[in-house]
């Protein structure tokens, strides 16, 4: 037998038909849906006069465009009506649904893995890009789009073509104080933002068998920021421990079954991959992004880089349109760049250790004069309860920051949480695109730990510079 | 969807990579639960001065003059030339509706965004890749030329420049029949539900744990 990716093993047990030329009928273990990528799809399947081929597959929760405040009315018609349109879709579909007063109501791919509904060794899709965070369950997690969704609800399978292998091998630790959004960041800032097209990403060597499952999880989330559309790391048994006892799990005979099974999802040995990148994690610093893309990173002891200095004539053109729209100078060093907002949250950083990161550096500080509003949006409706079990909103509120209901909120500005024009944001989220937080704001993506010491600062600044000092604080 | 047959159309280029589908439709206008309406609001923020709203008449907004698609000289084109890695980002299968509903029915650049391409197929938008150098040198025949068509032939897999010149491109088997054809995917799939359901017996014997039911 010839060896195989985890991709491969993945791909080839979701297999119900290879047409031969190239594209494959592929069996989906679990489609979540939300709000803004199925109505479409619901449309289309009562215009056909079809029904859903297996309901309990699916999974719906509300995230994107809700209210992070004041949630029992939605103020905005449009969002309301597509809130409406959901619930009503669901329920006339039969699927199971977290409405937004559920407390298990929470981004759609923190309540994933957080319910047990996202398991190792399943095919996870979802109208979401983001999807890839799953696969750091070793699952087989894709974003697709609506006409997929259409057709995943229609025949639970999707026709795709498989992709490459592309393996991202990660040698030594990451230093303290450095998270995983700096490993990502870092790799993306390596590879550009499509050097992943075309490939599933397979993280691993030990600087990515160290990171908690939730550091993983934000790892894979912005697998496809670098252009892949999906990232995995294999099962441990950390992934192990993660999974046992949530809710939709499996338990008993069942688990003891699946554990046994979920053994073998990891690449063999002698596997093959069409590319391979190695990094150092001892290396990665504290990242910040300053343009409008993702690749577009430096560590927070770098400079803005100089387009004059780029040899390459679109890059330069794109480099210099970027600092334009930021408003930034070529040279000028990162920690001078001074933030207007503060947002920790997203799918790529709302679980419980980035509110734990965060509020470690805020506790007992307030925030600079500079910072017009900050907010801290948990994941889910559970990972706020835990926070708050664990007093982590005390710190927040007093701080000077907001603390919020669960959702997608900043990260892509669809409910009133946002940028204004010339604003300029250090935020935990996954792009930094033109306008993608409000029209004309100014992103910089970073970790919860750096988006909160930007906070207290008031311009970025290396965290493990406050790290340092609380710990000398605690040893006094 | 509409079938690809043949396409000779105006080529409108777009001199930037990673172009976003954040940027080809911003998210204001997702709330929408229709498939149509987005034409009106393709580039938005890079098209207009002002702040486009959802359910807006955007007739009478203020254009900025100098984007590429406000220039009288590329009205009613048919065919986007871009850069690296187009349609980049977000899922949101609104980028391809709005990229048709304006009047694309073609896109031609070195590579594209996965998700993004996998929607532009199942809305008969015809994404073809062709290396750097040939886009390239469209980009500068483009900006020199007025008036610059493109001649896109599917079944023979060619785009023909005014110069005589042909290039050749590649595009998987499966999805050219379906584009030809102008296919939905739904219908051939399920004739295959027999197939799905023997798939799902075996696995619910193999893995039992797969199949909870989450209602």
């Amino acid at each position: 037998m010839t060896a195989k990716t985890l991709y491969d093993k993945l791909w080839d047990e979701h297999l119900v038909q290879d047409f031969g030329n190239g594209v494959c009928l592929l069996y989906i273990d679990r489609h979540l849906v939300h709000e803004v990528t199925s109505p479409q799809a619901f449309e289309g399947l009562r215009l056909a006069g079809r029904e859903p081929w297996r309901r309990g597959a699916s999974l719906a929760v509300p995230d994107h465009n809700v209210p992070t405040r004041a949630r029992a009315v939605i103020a905005d018609p449009v969002a309301r009506k597509q809130l409406q349109a959901l619930e009503q879709n669901v329920k006339a579909a039969r699927i199971p649904y977290f409405e937004l007063s559920d407390e298990r109501q929470g981004i759609v791919h923190v309540i994933g893995p957080e319910q047990g509904a996202c398991l190792p060794g399943m095919t996870i899709v979802c109208g979401d890009s983001h999807t890839t965070t799953n696969g750091a369950l070793a699952a087989l997690a894709m974003g697709i789009g609506t006409s997929e969704v259409e057709h995943v609800l229609a025949t639970q399978t999707l026709v795709a073509k498989k992709m490459k292998n592309m393996q991202v091998r990660v040698s030594n630790r990451l230093a303290p104080g450095i998270t995983a959004k700096d490993l990502i960041l870092h790799i993306i800032g390596r590879i550009g933002t499509a050097g992943g097209v075309g490939y599933a990403i397979e993280f691993c060597g030990e600087g990515v068998s160290a990171l908690s499952m939730e550091g993983r999880m934000t790892l894979c989330n912005m697998a496809i920021e670098a252009g892949a559309r999906s990232g995995l790391v294999a099962v441990d048994e950390q992934t192990i421990d993660y999974v046992k006892g949530r809710p939709f799990a499996p338990t008993g005979d069942s688990w003891t079954q699946a554990v046994d099974a979920w053994q073998d999802l990891r690449s063999d040995p002698d596997a093959a991959f069409d590319r391979t990148e190695e990094i150092d994690a001892a290396a990665v610093a504290p990242c910040v992004t300053w343009g409008t893309s993702p690749e577009m990173v430096a560590s927070i002891h770098e400079q803005v880089p100089d387009p004059a200095q780029e040899a390459d004539p679109v890059r330069r053109a794109g480099m210099s349109s970027a600092l334009s729209y930021m408003g930034l100078q070529a040279g000028m060093p990162i920690s001078a760049i001074r933030p207007d907002k503060i947002f920790i949250g997203s799918c790529t950083n709302s679980r419980i250790e980035d509110l734990r990161a965060a509020a470690q550096v805020v506790t007992g500080k307030r925030l600079a004069g500079n910072i017009k509003q900050a907010l801290v949006v948990p994941g889910s409706g559970l990972v706020k309860r835990q926070a708050e079990a664990e007093g982590l909103d005390s710190i927040f509120l007093n701080a000077g920051f907001e603390w919020r209901e669960p959702g997608c909120s900043m990260c892509l500005g669809m409910n009133d949480d946002r940028l204004e024009g010339g604003e300029r944001s250090a935020s935990t989220s996954n792009r930094n695109f033109e306008g993608r937080q409000g029209a004309g704001g100014r992103t910089h993506l970073v970790s919860p730990a750096m988006a909160a010491a930007a906070g207290i600062a008031g311009h970025f600044i290396d965290v493990r510079e406050y790290l340092c000092a609380a710990d000398a604080g605690n040893a006094n | 969807m509409q079938a690809f047959t043949t396409l000779n159309g105006l080529v409108a280029p777009l001199d930037r990579s990673n172009v976003d589908t954040d940027a080809i439709i911003p998210k204001q206008f997702l709330k929408s639960i229709h498939r149509t309406g987005f034409g009106p609001n393709l580039f938005d923020s890079w098209r207009y001065l002002d702040t486009g709203e959802p359910e807006q008449d955007c007739r009478g907004r203020p254009l900025r003059q100098d984007f590429v698609l406000n220039l009288p000289r590329y009205q009613g084109a048919q065919i986007l030339l871009a850069r690296d890695n187009f349609g980049c980002g977000s899922s949101r299968e609104h980028a391809v509706w709005a990229l048709y509903e304006y009047g694309f029915r073609c896109v031609i650049a070195p590579s594209y965004g996965d998700i993004f391409a996998t929607n532009a197929g199942k809305n008969g938008l015809l994404t073809i890749v062709l290396d750097l150098a040939q886009v390239e040198q469209l980009f500068r025949e483009v900006e020199q030329t007025k008036g610059y068509r493109l001649q896109v032939n599917l079944r023979a897999q060619t785009v023909a420049a005014p110069t005589g010149q042909v290039f050749g491109f590649e595009i998987e088997a499966a999805l050219k029949e379906r584009l030809l054809l102008g296919q939905d995917d739904i219908g051939m799939t399920l004739e295959r539900r027999d197939l799905i359901r023997a798939y799902e017996q075996r696995r619910l014997q193999e893995r039992p744990w797969l199949f909870p039911d989450l209602t």
